[in-house]
């Protein structure tokens, strides 16, 4: 009966993602009273996990997981949510935990809830608060299935500890067919994604070159944060495609997201309003982004910024 | 080729959301709609497969009568049919269910659907019709080409991307990047007065129980107005965001 989380991994650690839907597990089993068992991939060290209340963790070892397959791991989450019995699944919002969750809703005739962003506010009926309408609503949704898969929005519950041990088990599933090939894999190392960054540092037009972007990786670099641009930019190919934040391009639900020289087109806040604090810079203090943000500096990115990484590094280095 | 590309009814983005009935249900009065952007890249790339590799287009919504205007449109921009499935959706399984059907009746070798919609947001469309019809599947995909039976196809993941190959039946859930924003048409005269003479055939749903039922909506606070902080006085910024905001 014990609730199961999928807890992503990479390269055999586990991100930082899989610790907060570990906490918000937790937090489920501690309304259910029951307790937490985690399902991770070829993760070395899974001893981490019990300081976020996983009682008990299934390891699968298995080299031809080590890259990612949306229907093999759908299919061993499934067979470890029968093997546990579990009644609600807890998964996170990474492109992976996306793409996997419909196929794994579909092999365990379950309901399936996304950006979820707070624990159940009733578990019977067992109801949860979702965003929909891009951020523009709150959504409650009763999940009235006997199994149900609740996907946790990034950075809506962040991290709680508890103290207690887990048990760590090894586990054998089947593999599924994948009815795929990995041809290659394009992937900046040492990069921190969009996805799993807490802050994201984001730019627009307003900066008027490519050539202009070194103050904006740099501000990134203080605050480890991940950069990202608007449309225009990323259709002007100033910057990657896979960098475009807004409607049609990435969501955004970080801590702090900071906008510099964007003026707030309506699709792009959509894209990014999930996040919690939101900093403009803007020269144009009719910029709409203003009435969305929380801070504000009405001036030239080109005086703001470099005068603010002078700031976060004295900032920084007192810290 | 027969391709199926599933079209969400969807508030225009600029659209003010608002709730009726208790705050139970989308409140449609004054709403603009359109074809959910997700949508609107994969049915303009289903429209490069129609012009260069013969495939045939149909485009597909569950929804009322009142959806029938976006599926004229998709017509209108150069699908060959279009089916409505007559049921007002409730959630993404049912919806899933519904379209499952139509692909099994249809026999389609390629579904093409939205990462999401962005009225709901629930993103789970299509791999549910993928699992339920025992297709292959890839989300997030940015680049996709068909020869014969064979697919190669571009995903966007966290922080990059991969190539995969796989083969049809396949379901992917597209999202901008299989075309460009400057790729897709505007529906000509010309394609709005053949849109009216082409088949919309309505289809009558299969029975499903909805596995999620939606209770209430909410809207978020009002927002405080932004605190400005002057241009030379960035140390109160990075206090603002350290103490006040906790996130550095």
């Amino acid at each position: 009966m014990s609730v199961l989380v999928y807890t992503e991994s990479e390269q055999g650690k586990f991100k930082k993602v899989a610790f907060e839907v570990a906490s918000y597990a937790k937090a489920v089993a501690n309304q259910l009273g029951t307790t937490v068992t985690a399902i991770a991939m070829n993760v070395s060290d899974t001893s981490q996990l019990a300081m976020y209340g996983v009682d008990k963790v299934l390891n699968v070892a298995n080299s031809q997981l080590d890259n990612f397959n949306a229907k093999i791991y759908a299919n061993i989450i499934k067979q470890a949510a029968e093997k546990e019995s579990t009644k609600v699944v807890i998964i996170g919002s990474s492109a992976n935990s996306k793409y996997l969750a419909p196929l794994l809703a579909v092999e365990l005739n379950a309901g399936f809830a996304s950006n979820v962003i707070e624990v159940p506010s009733n578990v019977s009926p067992f109801t949860v608060k979702r965003t929909a309408f891009t951020n523009k609503a709150f959504e409650f949704v009763q999940i009235t299935t006997d199994v149900k898969i609740v996907g946790v929005s990034n950075n809506s519950f962040g991290l709680v500890e508890s103290s207690g041990s887990a048990t760590a088990e090894t586990f054998s599933p089947v593999l599924a067919e994948s009815g795929m090939k990995i041809e290659s894999v394009d992937k900046v190392a040492g990069k921190v994604s969009i996805a799993d960054a807490e802050i994201v540092v984001s730019a627009g037009r307003g900066l008027k070159g490519p050539e202009n972007w070194g103050m904006i990786e740099e501000l990134a670099s203080v605050l480890g944060a991940a950069t990202a641009c608007s449309k225009p930019v990323s259709d002007l190919g100033w910057r990657p495609h896979g960098e475009h934040v807004g409607q049609t391009g990435k969501p955004v639900a970080a801590n702090l997201y900071i906008a510099i020289g964007i003026s707030g087109a309506i699709q792009h806040l959509a894209g990014i309003n999930a996040s919690k604090v939101k900093v403009v810079i803007n020269s144009d203090p009719e910029a709409p982004f203003f009435k969305a943000a929380d801070y504000g500096v009405v001036g030239d990115a080109f005086v703001v910024v470099p005068q603010l990484i002078e700031k976060l590094k004295a900032f920084k280095a007192q810290q | 080729m027969k391709i199926l590309v599933c079209i969400s009814h969807v508030p225009d983005t600029t659209s003010k959301i608002n709730f009726a009935n208790d705050n139970s249900k989308f409140d449609a009065n004054g709403v603009q709609f359109v074809i959910n952007p997700n949508d609107e890249f994969g049915l303009t790339r289903a429209m490069w497969f129609k012009e260069k590799q013969g495939a045939t287009v149909t485009v597909v919504n569950v929804g009322g009568l009142e959806t029938e205007p976006t599926l004229r449109k998709a017509l209108a921009i150069g699908a060959d049919a279009a089916i409505r499935v007559n049921t007002v959706p409730t959630d993404g399984f049912s919806v899933a269910k519904q379209l499952a059907n139509v692909v099994k009746d249809g026999g389609y070798d390629l579904v093409i659907a939205g990462r999401e919609s962005i009225d709901y947001n629930g993103g789970m469309v299509p791999g549910m019709i993928a699992g339920l019809t025992n297709a292959n599947f890839i989300n997030n995909c940015i680049g996709l080409e068909v020869e014969g039976n064979s697919v190669k196809a571009i995903r966007e993941i966290d922080g990059g991307k991969e190539t995969l190959s796989t083969s049809l039946p396949l379901v992917i859930g597209g999202q901008k990047g299989l075309v460009e924003e400057s790729d897709l048409r505007i529906p000509n005269m010309r394609g709005i007065m053949m849109a009216r003479q082409k088949a919309l055939t309505v289809v009558e749903p299969v029975a499903t129980n909805a596995e999620t039922i939606s209770t209430k909506f909410e809207k978020p606070a009002p927002k405080g107005a932004v605190k400005l902080v002057s241009l030379d006085n960035l140390d109160e910024l990075v206090n603002l965001l350290h103490i006040e905001a906790k996130v550095i």
